[in-house]
């Protein structure tokens, strides 16, 4: 790009290579002393870190079915988990046709069914199936789980039941978080949650398996929620009882389900061998999860004492600990 | 008095002028050190410091406002800054003349010829410039999603362009064109469709490894003014090291000796602002002519001492030019001048860089960010050693601003802050980073000079409440770099028996954040000692062998056999080989008898850092006796820049 000036010697053309060159600097002078007025900035950055907060989450739960509370005896996981959501009026009376179904699983650890770490393929299928047979419109299963997230999905054996049944596994990604303040929380204040999959659906259900957990005493649904965390998440294990209170705050599903089917009755959350499960063969499905944690806690033996965060989050209004105050369906299937 | 002699002058005083901000930068009581003197003027005046936070952060941060005067008087006179201003130019200029000692007038004019690769400092420059570029091409990048309109228009244009050219010349095929421009326009929409650009295209400031006012600042602080300190004209009155400097040096050294070879190597081949300015320059209303070619003998002794290298007896490279004026004292025949009339031997205006060399250095730039942001380093593999001056942004807004001058390195009156090596990896590199090992003390409480001298706010100014977290910030608590912790494995206290404390003594904050528990240890555990006699308060032992007086500290007591209870300890005065003195105690005279076993403890007081008071200046660390590893060392855990390396709720 070379710009060679004819040689020029006469006055006139002398005058009006001056005026060319004044016209061009003077353009670019405005053009410089434009830019740097326009982004001319006297004060330093604050230092603060601004994010886009989600305005808040909606409500997925249905009001007019009141609470409702199923307890289910049995070995066979299909068998009790049909029984259960007949016992609580039906499932095609809380999802209705057209409905987009999350699944919130509990899909933490890369370890296989057996061990019950993780919620069991075989309920997966169950509920996605029943979901789709009653009209959903679509089934996602979501988790961010502790390990990596498609070898959980993939090897707790959640993935394939899920597609089999015509559900759809979404993995977190990067961009699947958004920042969260839930109103009236310390703990959840401009916090990544797992926002991709919530946003999508109409319906949520919340399905934890039943776990010892060291720090909390246990893992049920209330706990199951710290999978829609991202972020740093374990920092509020120092403070765990509170974190599970507010995350009891943190969204209405649509009902849960805790499988007492085997038990993790220590070693959990991860539990690792089978000697760690008892065959409790309960099926729980609550529109309360204080109600179903309350009754789960006694098929781990625990008392209510020993887990503080179920009082706390009857205390937010979220649930009743007297499970039996919700004239719990008392089934089974054999 | 010649134009040669003006400049010259001028161009002292500035040398002078910009040594004395370097020397200022220090604490003291003389009117010349600091005292509100515009030490980062030099700074500030250089644009590419100014262009390259523009582009990387989208502001032009206060003083850098200077830079406009800058580019407005190149814009109007030429590379006036390179010849008569810029003081790494006039050391290389300083240095050119002693390689030009005895070289012949005909091989000093080859010295100076023009040569083709003084394009590579275009190549930086642009390579520099689009590393910060990111968000621009973001910016652009994106507009088929975010301004529809606009990409519309543009593709409009396009098709216009291409359907008036085919309309001109017959060997464009019209419809091959449009196919060309709607692919084209298909794939960039795509692209931004489903990719997002922003996580694509990180920023990276990196015009301060070469722009030489920063490399000036950076090498005549960490590597001129030391030894200088040292060697007893004690510009600052403590010894100042900086670690791993000696890079830093070579890159100064080498831009200095090469004059010796070529004058004026670095600003003809390598100096980025130099391409700026030779850029900026095309347009210039006064430039270096040629003004009769008659009267011209062809004789190029007007070369002989241009320092430019931009050949001024042919065809003259404008964006070569200097502005030393060296030409118009050398013509013999008075034939050069500086004016508005274009030289008679022609002109080149734009640098000589070819679209290919351009396009190669842009793409380059653009994808050594994302390239080394690879590493992590910004994220998950942050480096907790990597502890950055209070006030600095978080690493990746710090990363878009952070020229490497080193004025606070020189600025801080500890000598704490150091150049990075690779912890925070190669764009890391001669940033600030705090190093406890080094210094007078650690990041001193009551101290915000670092911020308060950053040219570009990469350490933002701090006022003294918000550095403590006091009035106006008390909600938001003191500044936190980082959080000292203890390796009980270290601590004298901890590990070894010894009573220490120096850590929480230092502790600046109050209440302290280091506090201690006490704890009593036995001694001589193996080796339980038996009362021998008791006479008084003086205990003869039947096992001593004690060292005379090791007991005698006040921190050793008396335990008599079986009594755990700590008020039963009986404080140790003093002893010999055999026999321990004990203060003076009722109970102790009652109980103490022949063959009681007894044993001596020690009390120690064991330091635990409170992590919600600690602000991880690094005190503690700097002033632990156990020198080599310290016992307590401060880590970027917790630190307040990142609310991502947050440790507590």
């Amino acid at each position: 790009m070379l710009h060679l000036i004819k040689i020029q010697n006469s006055d006139s053309v002398g005058r009006r290579e001056f005026l060319t060159r004044c016209t061009k600097a003077g353009l670019s002078l405005t053009t410089a002393c434009a830019l740097a007025y326009w982004f001319y900035d006297p004060m330093a950055p604050s230092g603060r870190q601004k994010v886009d907060v989600l305005p808040g989450l909606p409500d997925y739960s249905v009001p007019e079915m009141g609470n409702r509370m199923a307890i289910v005896r049995g070995t066979d996981r299909a068998k009790t988990i049909r029984l259960a959501l007949e016992a609580i009026g039906g499932l095609e009376r809380y999802i209705r046709p057209r409905d987009r179904v999350l699944l919130k699983v509990n899909a933490a650890f890369a370890s296989p069914p057996m061990l019950c770490a993780t919620s069991h393929p075989d309920l997966v299928t169950e509920i996605a199936r029943l979901c789709l047979k009653v009209g959903a419109s679509s089934v996602i299963v979501a988790d961010n789980p502790i390990n990596d997230p498609a070898s959980c999905f993939a090897l707790s054996g959640i993935e394939k039941a899920a597609r089999e049944a015509g559900a759809k596994v979404v993995l977190p990604r990067r961009d699947s978080f958004r920042y969260f303040t839930l109103e009236g929380g310390l703990l959840i204040r401009e916090w990544p949650l797992l926002y991709a999959p919530l946003q999508s659906v109409d319906k949520v259900i919340g399905m934890a398996p039943l776990k010892d957990h060291h720090r909390s005493g246990a893992s049920m649904t209330l706990k199951n929620w710290y999978g829609l965390l991202g972020g740093r998440r374990n920092i509020f294990h120092q403070d765990i009882h509170n974190i599970i209170k507010e995350l009891s705050m943190l969204l209405k599903a649509t009902f849960v389900v805790l499988d007492g089917t085997a038990t993790m009755m220590r070693n959990g959350p991860t539990g690792g061998s089978l000697s760690d499960l008892k065959e409790t063969g309960t099926m729980i499905v609550s529109t309360d999860p204080v109600a179903a944690d309350a009754y789960g806690a006694s098929l781990l033996e625990r008392t209510l004492d020993e887990l503080p965060f179920i009082k706390k989050a009857e205390a937010e209004g979220v649930g009743m600990s007297d499970y039996a105050s919700l004239n719990p369906k008392i089934l089974t299937t054999d | 008095m010649g134009i040669r002699t003006v400049r010259r002058i001028t161009q002292g005083f500035f040398l002078l002028l910009f040594l004395w901000f370097c020397a200022a930068s220090n604490l003291g009581e003389q009117w010349w050190q600091l005292r509100g003197w515009p030490i980062n003027w030099f700074l500030q005046l250089d644009p590419l410091v100014g262009l390259g936070t523009l582009l990387s952060t989208h502001t032009l941060y206060s003083g850098l406002l200077w830079g406009l005067a800058t580019v407005a008087l190149t814009i109007i006179l030429g590379r006036f800054f390179c010849g008569w201003l810029c003081p790494f130019g006039c050391i290389h200029q300083m240095v050119g003349v002693l390689g030009k000692r005895k070289i012949k007038i005909r091989d000093r004019i080859k010295l100076n010829r023009y040569r083709r690769s003084q394009g590579i400092k275009y190549w930086i420059l642009v390579f520099l410039l689009s590393a910060a570029a990111g968000d621009l091409l973001t910016f652009v990048i994106n507009t088929p999603t975010r301004r529809t309109t606009v990409f519309w228009f543009l593709v409009i244009c396009a098709l216009l362009f291409v359907g008036f050219k085919a309309a001109q010349k017959e060997d464009v095929q019209p419809r091959k064109a449009m196919i060309i421009v709607l692919g084209i326009a298909l794939l960039w929409a795509l692209l931004c469709r489903f990719a997002d650009i922003q996580v694509l295209l990180p920023v990276t400031l990196q015009t301060g490894l070469l722009d030489p006012i920063p490399l000036l600042y950076r090498s005549v602080n960490l590597v001129i003014l030391p030894p200088l300190d040292s060697a007893g004209f004690h510009l600052n009155p403590s010894e100042r090291i900086y670690d791993g400097v000696w890079t830093v040096g070579l890159v100064f050294m080498t831009a200095i000796l090469l004059n010796l070879f070529v004058p004026r190597f670095y600003c003809r081949f390598i100096c980025p602002l130099g391409a700026l300015f030779g850029v900026l320059d095309r347009f210039s209303i006064w430039r270096v002519q040629k003004k009769d070619m008659e009267a011209c003998k062809d004789c190029r002794l007007c070369e002989q001492n241009c320092e430019g290298a931009c050949q001024p007896s042919t065809q003259i490279r404008i964006s070569e030019c200097v502005l030393c004026l060296n030409c118009l004292d050398d013509c013999p025949h008075g034939l050069m001048g500086y004016g508005t009339r274009p030289s008679v031997t022609g002109e080149f205006l734009s640098p000589d860089v070819s679209r290919r060399e351009f396009t190669v250095a842009l793409i380059a730039g653009v994808i050594s960010v994302p390239m080394i942001r690879l590493n992590g380093h910004i994220g998950p593999n942050w480096n907790p050693d990597l502890i950055r001056p209070p006030g600095a942004l978080r690493e990746e807004d710090f990363l878009t601003r952070c020229i490497k001058c080193g004025q606070c390195m020189r600025v801080c009156p500890t000598n704490v802050i150091q150049p990075a090596g690779l912890s925070s990896g190669i764009e890391g590199i001669w940033t600030p980073v705090l190093n406890f090992r080094v210094g007078t003390s650690g990041c001193q409480f009551n101290c915000i000079a670092c911020g308060n001298v950053c040219p570009t706010a990469a350490i933002r100014p701090l006022s003294l409440d918000e550095r403590l977290g006091v009035n106006d910030f008390s909600e938001n608590g003191p500044i936190r770099i980082g959080t000292a912790f203890v390796d009980r494995n270290r601590c004298l206290p901890w590990a070894m028996d010894r009573p220490c404390i120096v850590c929480q003594e230092n502790c600046p904050v109050s209440p302290k954040a280091i506090t201690t528990q006490i704890q009593f240890s036995v001694i001589h555990k193996d080796n339980v000692l038996t009362a021998k006699g008791v006479d008084a308060l003086e205990i003869q032992l039947l096992n001593g062998g004690f060292i005379p007086e090791r007991y005698a500290t006040g921190d050793y007591y008396l335990r008599m056999d079986g009594q755990n209870d700590e008020s039963a300890l009986q404080p140790i005065i003093s002893n010999t080989e055999d026999t321990l003195a004990v203060s003076v105690s009722e109970k102790s005279v009652g109980v103490l008898s022949k063959d009681t076993a007894i044993d001596i403890v020690i009390r120690l007081q064991k330091p635990v850092v409170d992590p919600e008071r600690c602000i991880g200046c690094g005190v503690c660390q700097h002033e632990c006796p156990v020198k080599g590893k310290r016992a307590i060392r401060v880590s970027a855990e917790n630190e307040t820049r990142n609310r991502d390396h947050r440790l507590l709720l």
